[in-house]
């Protein structure tokens, strides 16, 4: 008889005998690593000047331009709330802006149906943009002091491409068939 | 290029139109809940304190864990930059070190000398001893805010308002407290403001955060500015809360009417802090206690 290829029956994902999708590896996978990046203030970097990317916003904005459809709208309230209470800025304005950046993509997704890097690239810039002036403003610093933010904003908007790589990695780990069925 | 697919758009399905449509209504919702969060915690900065703490308490054995291995590193980008400048620094610092031990040898002559004297004049030593010695284990590092997080708490016996210094100087003080860990406001931080004056002399001045990691130095009386660049500034014990005499920072470039001074212990190369008790001036204190009852010559 003859015999098939050891990896005949199987995918990027795995085996496609015997084994299915877990729905908690799925599902819990997006939603843990965006947390993990709003955990970034307890990095051991103690920096006397915002250095460090919003790593939080940027996951969000990362899965969602990634995988589109994955995250309901309302998933700005919840992340937002978890951000707020690590970030030191005011509390409930991360779910204002938050919620704020899930509908303007939203929006964004209308107007320009088909995507590709560099507008993924693009949204994400002008977002991150946004994000870290307003909220700057919204922590009580004066309107001279924005510079501030700068080498900030430069180093969010030349890691996005990374993070973004990184969702993908993740997607991919996702979306493996982990779990036996019987 | 890649579509977003057949089922992001609704088209004349009835069904999709309103689970899009409930989609915008749910996250407007939330955007409006941020709001009022929002407009509540510009209002009332404390109202939602104890529920970051508690947040705080569980993440912060994490942080512990990973400051563990931080020790005498610097920042995230002085990290990288130091290896671009280990030659040049190297020569400089050893430069520094032979001028440091020619004024170390100074210091000792004057210490003698304050203590000879301060025993004539029968001035006692009234070292403050700290509340608690806990260590830095996390800063707000993406946001404007400077706010850090020590791992001693209301356990410690640790209050809102109490001073925290490192060996090099102030760090700054206790802005909420959790059973296991405490915020700290840095005093780069826009709202941080601690009274101080030119070691040498006494020229008062406050000293604002910039966010940037340097200080706004602004004179209290206004006329020709004495401040020279290199001054040392130390808190003046004004107002209470610090006490006299804690090294803050070291004057750099001067302004109108002050300076922009360097931070001397900067947070990032700090381990360990000390939390101090809230201090108060002697005599403010003996006015609030009121004359002894049974004082004798009363």
């Amino acid at each position: 008889m003859e015999t098939l290829h050891p990896n005949a029956r199987r995918d990027p994902f795995g085996s496609r005998i015997n084994r299915a999708q877990s729905p908690i590896l799925a599902h819990g996978l997006p939603w843990v690593s965006i947390l993990l990046g709003s955990l970034t203030p307890w990095l051991p970097i103690i920096a006397s000047a915002p250095i460090l990317p919003p790593f939080g916003l940027m996951m969000l904005l990362a899965w969602r331009l990634v995988r589109p459809g994955l995250l309901p709208m309302w998933a700005g309230l919840p992340f937002g709330l978890f951000d707020d209470l690590h970030s030191g800025q005011p509390f409930g304005s991360g779910i204002l802006m938050f919620s704020l950046v899930l509908i303007a993509i939203e929006l964004i997704e209308i107007r320009f149906p088909w995507r590709n890097f560099w507008l993924d690239w693009l949204t994400a810039a002008t977002v991150l943009t946004v994000y870290l002036a307003v909220a700057a403003l919204l922590s009580g610093s004066p309107l001279m002091q924005l510079s501030v933010i700068l080498p900030q904003l430069l180093l969010s908007i030349v890691l996005f491409p990374v993070i973004s790589r990184l969702v993908a990695q993740f997607d991919r780990l996702r979306l493996m068939r982990v779990r036996r069925i019987n | 290029v890649v579509a977003t697919g057949p089922t992001r758009r609704p088209g004349s399905n009835k069904k999709a139109q309103l689970g899009v449509f409930t989609g915008y209504v749910l996250a407007g919702l939330g955007a409006l809940f941020g709001a009022t969060l929002l407009t509540i915690s510009i209002l009332r900065p404390e109202t939602f304190s104890g529920l970051r703490m508690m947040a705080a308490d569980v993440a912060s054995p994490a942080g512990e864990a990973g400051a563990a291995g931080r020790i005498g590193t610097q920042n995230f980008l002085e990290a990288i930059a130091g290896y671009y400048r280990a030659g040049s620094r190297n020569a400089e610092l050893e430069r520094e070190v032979e001028v440091a031990r020619v004024r170390l040898a100074e210091a000792e002559a004057l210490k003698g000398e304050i203590a000879r004297l301060k025993a004539l004049l029968g001035v006692a030593d009234d070292d403050t001893k700290p509340v608690a010695v806990a260590r830095l284990i996390g800063s707000t590092s993406s946001s404007v805010r400077r706010i850090g997080y020590i791992s001693a708490g209301r356990n410690e016996g640790l209050r809102p308002g109490m001073p925290v210094t490192s060996p090099t100087g102030l760090v700054g003080r206790i802005l909420s407290t959790g059973a296991r860990s405490s915020r700290v406001l840095l005093l780069t931080d826009s709202e941080s403001m601690v009274p101080v004056r030119r070691a040498s002399d006494n020229t008062v001045a406050f000293a604002e955060g910039r966010t940037d990691g340097s200080l706004r130095l602004r004179l209290v009386t206004l006329g020709i500015n004495p401040i020279k660049p290199g001054d040392v500034f130390v808190t003046s014990g004004a107002g209470g809360l610090f006490r006299p005499n804690i090294a803050v920072a070291v004057a750099r470039e001067i302004t109108r009417d002050g300076a922009i001074a360097q931070l001397l212990s900067n947070p990032a190369a700090t381990d360990y802090v000390m939390v101090e008790p809230i201090w108060q001036r002697p005599a403010v204190e003996a006015l609030r206690s009121g004359p002894d009852p049974k004082d004798p010559e009363d």
